[in-house]
């Protein structure tokens, strides 16, 4: 299972999405990590070029819903069924939210990495 | 410390006491019990505060004569709102403000610009042009405050605009105070503001250094960042280490335009970064002070004792605190403001209780100063310099941490240097691994970290409270935007860039030309697009190891 992590919109804070790759890496799971400051559609691009099964978005300035709604989107727009996830600072009450805009999970601030590992392992299964 | 010197003593180890060792976070094992024969007996033991290699403190009589600074760190969306912060801390006998700016500012974004969708204002304050640092400083005494810029990759252009703004307001720049952050290499380690490759974004802050030093000499145009660096995995070590070669870096490109040390040096300060085992932070700023002391007279010769001076701002990290039982912080930040105080800091900041998982609330960030205020005042923290200074197992740890800063900074060396450890990726995937580690040994109990993985307990999660976004502020700040671009004088502003592209080809100093760039209104975005042109743009390194 490939999955791409990104860090869309200008948000700097790389630490989360980094320990988050090494653990993955440790799981077992392919990453390719965008770097920092990507838009959606760049985003998208990596998505494509690389094959990933799957797209997460790290965040935590506080955007997530904005670029949430701008990646079901662009991901409408170019009619591509790809699953994707948010992980960052998420208040409880936006979970639902990033669920309806189709987001396919969300962990917020003090998430394991091993709760991630699971929920890869959990859909790799169903897939 | 090796065994058979232990042997002859009266001191046992660890084995032969049958405890279990202990290690500190930078590797280094710690002794049951220190005694004499522990502290190398050296010219240094008699060595007092105020005096060379300044181990104890820059000052001879420390917080006796003046306390620390108190200095929180605030953001306010627009220059509107931070003009009326500002008078109003000058109401109330205030003296500085540490200002913060949102991402777009940050990055080199215009308001505009559609990357800067949703981002205009969120994390602090907006710059677009020299306009928003008018509103700013409206009716403000600049020879009253003293301001603090926290701003990195675009740093040279809101230096440039203060000084514009004070040049025309008719100050003497020559007698101009302030601070700017402006330390890029560290950006590229942590926080991720950087725009340019390597190589050029460090010209850009020695352009800054050279032209203060030539004509803003009160000014403090960097402000070297350890803190950062440690919150993205970096170890205590490290974390001196990385920012004095980073202090290196800058000051060997000052030195190239001519400048001499002692013409710069004192100048300089470094923010660092405080949360772990109290004894190690003590020992890492003992230590780390002596050998910056040592660096600046010996290795750069320089002749003034306050060139040698570590100037320091430490504060409570962000990186010790927790979501889980979030009131624990309250007492965690009281114990990092205690080993700041216990260090020599210059000036202190405290994270807030509730900063792990939202923007502070005014009522947390007054427990915050109420922390630092009852430290000074009730503690006896003031009364009497380095109240740790001869401690047997604090003045041994200060020997090693000398010693094993510089053997992390020869590590450096041996990767070709900072500029180069940066530029690759090298000190990056050092880092961001040992964070992994360090987060996996939290989460799998590993390292001990009260309410998270030992006495825990059943608990709501703590909500975060969300700021919604102003929207209807990001609209005025683009709207005012159009009308600046609108009636400024095109032609002047057109030649102003190209003046400053030509002058980047040319790698002479920009500082002048930026300046009379934003004198005519040129934005943000316009200057770093003209730069972005000559320069290019930073490719991230990016792989894990």
């Amino acid at each position: 299972m490939k999955i791409l992590l990104s860090k869309p919109g200008l948000d700097g804070h790389d630490v989360g999405v980094k320990v988050l790759a090494h653990g993955l890496i440790d799981a077992g799971f392919t990453v390719v990590y965008t770097g920092l400051r990507k838009t959606i559609e760049e985003i998208v691009d990596m998505a494509i070029e690389n094959k990933v099964d799957i797209i997460g978005m790290s965040i935590l300035s506080g955007t997530h819903l904005i670029l949430a709604q701008k990646m079901k989107e662009v991901l409408a727009e170019r009619k591509i069924n790809i699953q994707w996830f948010v992980g960052g600072n998420i208040p409880a009450k936006h979970l639902e939210e990033l669920r309806k805009m189709g987001a396919s999970q969300a962990f917020p601030t003090g998430s394991k990495v091993s709760e991630v590992v699971d929920y890869f392992n959990s859909i790799k299964r169903t897939a | 410390m090796s065994d058979t010197k232990l042997k002859s003593t009266k001191r046992k180890t660890a084995k032969e006491l049958n405890v279990k060792p202990v290690y500190l976070e930078s590797g280094l094992e710690v002794n049951p019990v220190y005694t004499a024969e522990d502290v190398h007996p050296t010219d240094e033991e008699q060595e007092m505060p105020g005096e060379y290699p300044f181990t104890r403190g820059i000052h001879p009589s420390m917080y006796r004569n003046k306390p620390f600074t108190i200095r929180q760190y605030a953001g306010f969306a627009s220059p509107e709102a931070t003009n009326e912060r500002f008078h109003f801390l000058i109401k109330n006998g205030q003296s500085g403000l540490n200002v913060a700016f949102d991402l777009p500012t940050q990055c080199g974004l215009d308001s505009d610009d559609p990357r800067a969708f949703g981002e205009v204002g969120r994390v602090g304050m907006t710059i677009d042009t020299l306009a928003d640092f008018e509103i700013a400083f409206q009716n403000i005494d600049l020879d009253k405050i003293t301001v603090s810029l926290t701003i990195n990759g675009t740093a040279i252009i809101l230096i440039a605009m203060y000084v514009a703004m004070a040049e025309k307001a008719g100050y003497d720049i020559s007698k101009l105070r302030g601070t700017a952050q402006n330390d890029i290499l560290k950006e590229f380690i942590g926080r991720g503001t950087w725009i340019f490759p390597v190589d050029k974004s460090v010209k850009l802050v020695v352009d800054t250094i050279e032209y203060c030093a030539a004509h803003v000499p009160k000014y403090s145009p960097v402000s070297v960042c350890g803190y950062h660096i440690r919150e993205s995995g970096a170890n205590p070590i490290q974390e001196m280490a990385y920012a004095f070669c980073i202090a290196k870096a800058y000051t060997d490109g000052a030195l190239e335009r001519g400048i001499t040390i002692d013409d710069f040096a004192s100048r300089l300060s470094f923010n660092f970064d405080i949360y772990g085992n109290l004894f190690e932070q003590v020992a890492k700023f003992r230590g780390g002070r002596r050998l910056w002391a040592k660096i600046i007279r010996e290795e750069y010769g320089a002749k003034n004792e306050n060139s040698c001076w570590m100037r320091m701002i430490a504060g409570g990290g962000g990186g010790g605190l927790t979501k889980e039982q979030p009131m624990n912080n309250i007492v965690r930040s009281a114990y990092y403001a205690l080993i700041s105080a216990l260090s020599g800091t210059q000036t202190m900041a405290l994270c807030s209780y509730d900063e792990a998982y939202t923007i502070p609330t005014e009522h947390s960030a007054e427990i915050s100063l109420r922390t630092m205020q009852i430290m000074i005042h009730e503690m006896g923290i003031c009364d009497t310099v380095d109240p740790l200074g001869g401690s047997y197992y604090v003045e041994a740890l200060t020997n090693t941490f000398e010693e094993e800063i510089r053997k992390e900074m020869k590590t450096v060396e041996k990767w070709d240097g900072i500029i180069n450890a940066v530029a690759t990726g090298k000190i990056q995937a050092s880092v961001s691994r040992q964070a992994y580690e360090r987060e996996m040994g939290i989460q799998t109990g590993k390292v001990p970290k009260v309410g998270v993985n030992i006495y825990t307990r059943e608990e709501e999660s703590q909500e975060v409270e969300f700021h919604p976004y102003n929207q209807k502020a990001a609209d005025d700040q683009i709207g005012k935007l159009k009308k600046i671009k609108e009636s400024r004088n095109q032609e002047k502003v057109k030649h102003c860039l190209a003046i400053v592209k030509q002058e980047a080809l040319e790698n002479k100093n920009l500082m002048p030309s930026i300046i009379a760039a934003v004198k005519e209104y040129c934005t943000v975005g316009e200057i770093v697009s003209a730069l972005k042109e000559v320069y290019g743009e930073f490719k991230e390194p990016i792989f894990f190891n």
